[in-house]
């Protein structure tokens, strides 16, 4: 029972970084009707920055704060350079566009900082509480990715910027004619995604920094995404948390090597009774 | 459905006008298929000659070049054919490496040909089951899906390590060449040649295909599904069948690199196979399986030249290890920004000019 409850907080701290970063995915998906495949790239390229900073400094909340710029400022540069070019073109064009840019920041990150392991610790200590099952890691995880989702709920909810955002994703020419600056919002979301992502990565790389170690959790996180239905940002983070809590099970009790074939097989199951995601609502495709 | 990527296949041929029968000739599939065989018979000839020319650790490179091209050039019925886009190519190789490793070490006396069947019945069956489950996906969710394939299969190696070997993968003994060659050819230089054997059957049955009826329905369903579907194409059943045979393909080229190395371990099989895969693929040109000829060459020899480079200029390992990564990413890139119909594409359109010339 006790090894019950404290899976089913690690799996709820796990769901909420997959959330986080399946909501990237999603802002950017609405946006531009792009899977950003570099997302994992941009986050560790962040997160290396973040390293670099706190190695020199001693302070992680000043790595913390880099992160969050800097994966910003990549998705901002993304946005405008690569993707703005293809992406009218077939989404194929932008699916491998993005790949070689994964392919290309991961061996940067393995030439700058080395292919081999570096520590990140987390930004608590690991104290062991008995009596409560979850750690300030997992608190910490948890309470991050419900400030910015909470956050992002309001700012696109209730600002005129996030209806300016909504208006430009949502029928660019007509928010155009209404006099939004459409392509400054599409820039302005890949800069809150990239943002949110580069915070996955640093809730998920610790305790160990390599080049590599994104590409599961991205995985988890892509499959958040698709799970809900790329349209639904609500979707990503209830997706997140269902596969994070799903996984933390299946790592438990049959063995951690087939957490990513069983996101796999949740994947398929849900995917095969609905297409589009859970949440996702009835597209008109057109001939 | 427009895209730049896509080599413009003319769209006459998708609904065939209805002839009366007895007037209608045979269909030409039967010349097609000669002029195929004559081709790859020239093929081969050719890879053997090579291999006479070069020295052991070059036949190894030409035995992968054909390997890697029929993966690729499975990849290319899928991707290019069907749009249908996999990011999971590398998890059908997984497969076919371990089903020769584990028939090699648990059945040694099967031949050679009736492993390379049985890995492509394998490979099928697997295609069966993800084609199935992912065939009403489209674009991002079926890449999603075969993201997450191509990551975790191989950690069924790990997980039954007791009879996939963990990590440290399978390794077993494959017979090189004949005892009555003893002499007059190297155990590399045979290798190659079954390789390329094996590959270039497979590829005729490939370019046979895609040059008929299933290859123009697949054109017909990426270039628009819903009016593919209403004349009259069993879209998902075609979709499916494109996924089972780029997948066979897939297991067959998995199980070449088995019998070229002696091994099958999980680390050779990771994501970055994958993805560099449809990176040769885009970068040798969709549309044409001449361009899974040219991907599979850059993908050996550019990655070659990297690391000859990285040697050259004295850089450090970690530098070193990532040059064909980045190399690869940003042609990627380049390819897709400037030149989207890669280098069959780039060639056939010089060869266009001079003939006009």
């Amino acid at each position: 029972m006790n090894q019950f409850i404290s899976l089913t907080f690690e799996g709820i701290a796990n769901g909420a970084i997959y959330a986080a970063l399946g909501l990237s995915l999603v802002i950017i998906y609405q946006a531009t009707r792009v899977v950003n495949f570099a997302q994992p790239a941009l986050a560790l390229m962040a997160v290396y920055l973040a390293y670099t900073v706190t190695q020199a400094t001693g302070s992680y909340w000043l790595g913390f704060a880099t992160a969050m710029a800097s994966g910003t400022l990549l998705g901002v540069v993304t946005e405008r350079l690569l993707v703005r070019p293809v992406q009218d073109k077939s989404p194929l064009n932008a699916i491998i566009l993005t790949l070689g840019l994964l392919m290309v920041l991961q061996g940067l990150a393995g030439m700058i900082w080395g292919n081999l392991q570096h520590s990140f610790p987390p930004p608590m200590s690991f104290r062991d509480l008995a009596a409560v099952p979850i750690s300030p890691e997992e608190i910490f995880a948890l309470a991050a990715v419900g400030v910015v989702a909470t956050v992002l709920f309001l700012l696109y909810r209730f600002t005129p910027l996030g209806l300016r955002m909504r208006a430009a994703a949502f029928h660019a020419e007509s928010a155009r004619l209404s006099g939004v600056r459409v392509g400054l919002m599409l820039t302005l979301g890949w800069g809150i995604a990239s943002a949110i992502g580069a915070l996955a990565g640093m809730l998920a790389v610790p305790p160990l920094l390599s080049p590599t170690v994104l590409d599961a959790v991205f995985v988890y996180g892509i499959a958040a995404a698709v799970l809900g239905g790329l349209d639904n940002p609500f979707g990503a983070l209830a997706g997140g948390l269902v596969l994070g809590v799903g996984l933390s099970y299946v790592s438990g009790y049959v063995g951690s090597e087939l957490t990513t074939l069983a996101a796999l097989a949740i994947l398929i199951a849900v995917l095969s009774l609905r297409p589009a995601g859970l949440f996702s609502r009835a597209t008109v495709r057109k001939v | 459905m427009t895209s730049s990527l896509r080599r413009d296949d003319p769209p006459t041929d998708v609904v065939a006008p209805k002839a009366a029968p007895s007037t209608r000739p045979r269909p030409r599939i039967r010349p097609v298929l000669l002029t195929h065989l004559a081709a790859a018979l020239l093929a081969l000839l050719g890879v053997v000659a090579l291999t006479f020319l070069v020295g052991p650790i070059e036949q190894l490179r030409i035995a992968k070049v054909g390997y890697l091209m029929l993966a690729i050039a499975g990849l290319q019925l899928l991707v290019g054919a069907s749009g249908q886009i996999s990011l999971g190519h590398g998890a059908f190789m997984f497969i076919g490496a371990y089903a020769t490793a584990l028939t090699v070490l648990h059945a040694p006396m099967v031949p050679l040909a009736a492993i390379m069947v049985l890995t492509v019945v394998v490979g099928c069956l697997a295609g069966i089951v993800v084609g199935a489950a992912t065939a009403r996906l489209h674009g991002p969710y079926l890449a999603g899906a075969t993201l997450a394939l191509a990551v975790g299969l191989p950690a069924l190696a790990l997980y039954f390590s007791d009879i996939l070997g963990g990590s440290n993968g399978l390794l077993f003994k494959m017979r090189g060449a004949p005892p009555e060659l003893a002499g007059l050819v190297t155990d590399n230089q045979w290798k190659a040649w079954v390789i390329w054997f094996t590959v270039l059957v497979a590829l005729v049955v490939l370019a046979t295909l895609s040059r008929g009826r299933l290859g123009r329905r697949l054109r017909a369903i990426r270039d628009d599904e819903a009016a593919a579907a209403m004349a009259g194409i069993p879209v998902g059943r075609t979709k499916v069948t494109a996924f089972v045979i780029s997948a066979g393909c897939g297991s067959l080229a998995g199980a070449c690199e088995a019998y070229l190395l002696g091994t099958a371990t999980p680390s050779s099989f990771s994501l970055a196979l994958s993805l560099s895969l449809l990176a040769a693929l885009v970068l040798g040109g969709l549309g044409s399986l001449w361009g899974a000829f040219w991907g599979a060459l850059a993908l050996v020899y550019l990655e070659l030249a990297g690391k000859e480079l990285a040697d050259l200029l004295g850089l450090s390992s970690s530098v070193a290890d990532n040059v064909p990564l980045v190399f690869f990413g940003t042609l990627l890139i380049v390819i897709v920004m400037a030149w989207p119909m890669g280098i069959h594409g780039a060639l056939s359109r010089l060869s266009g000019v001079v003939r006009r010339r």
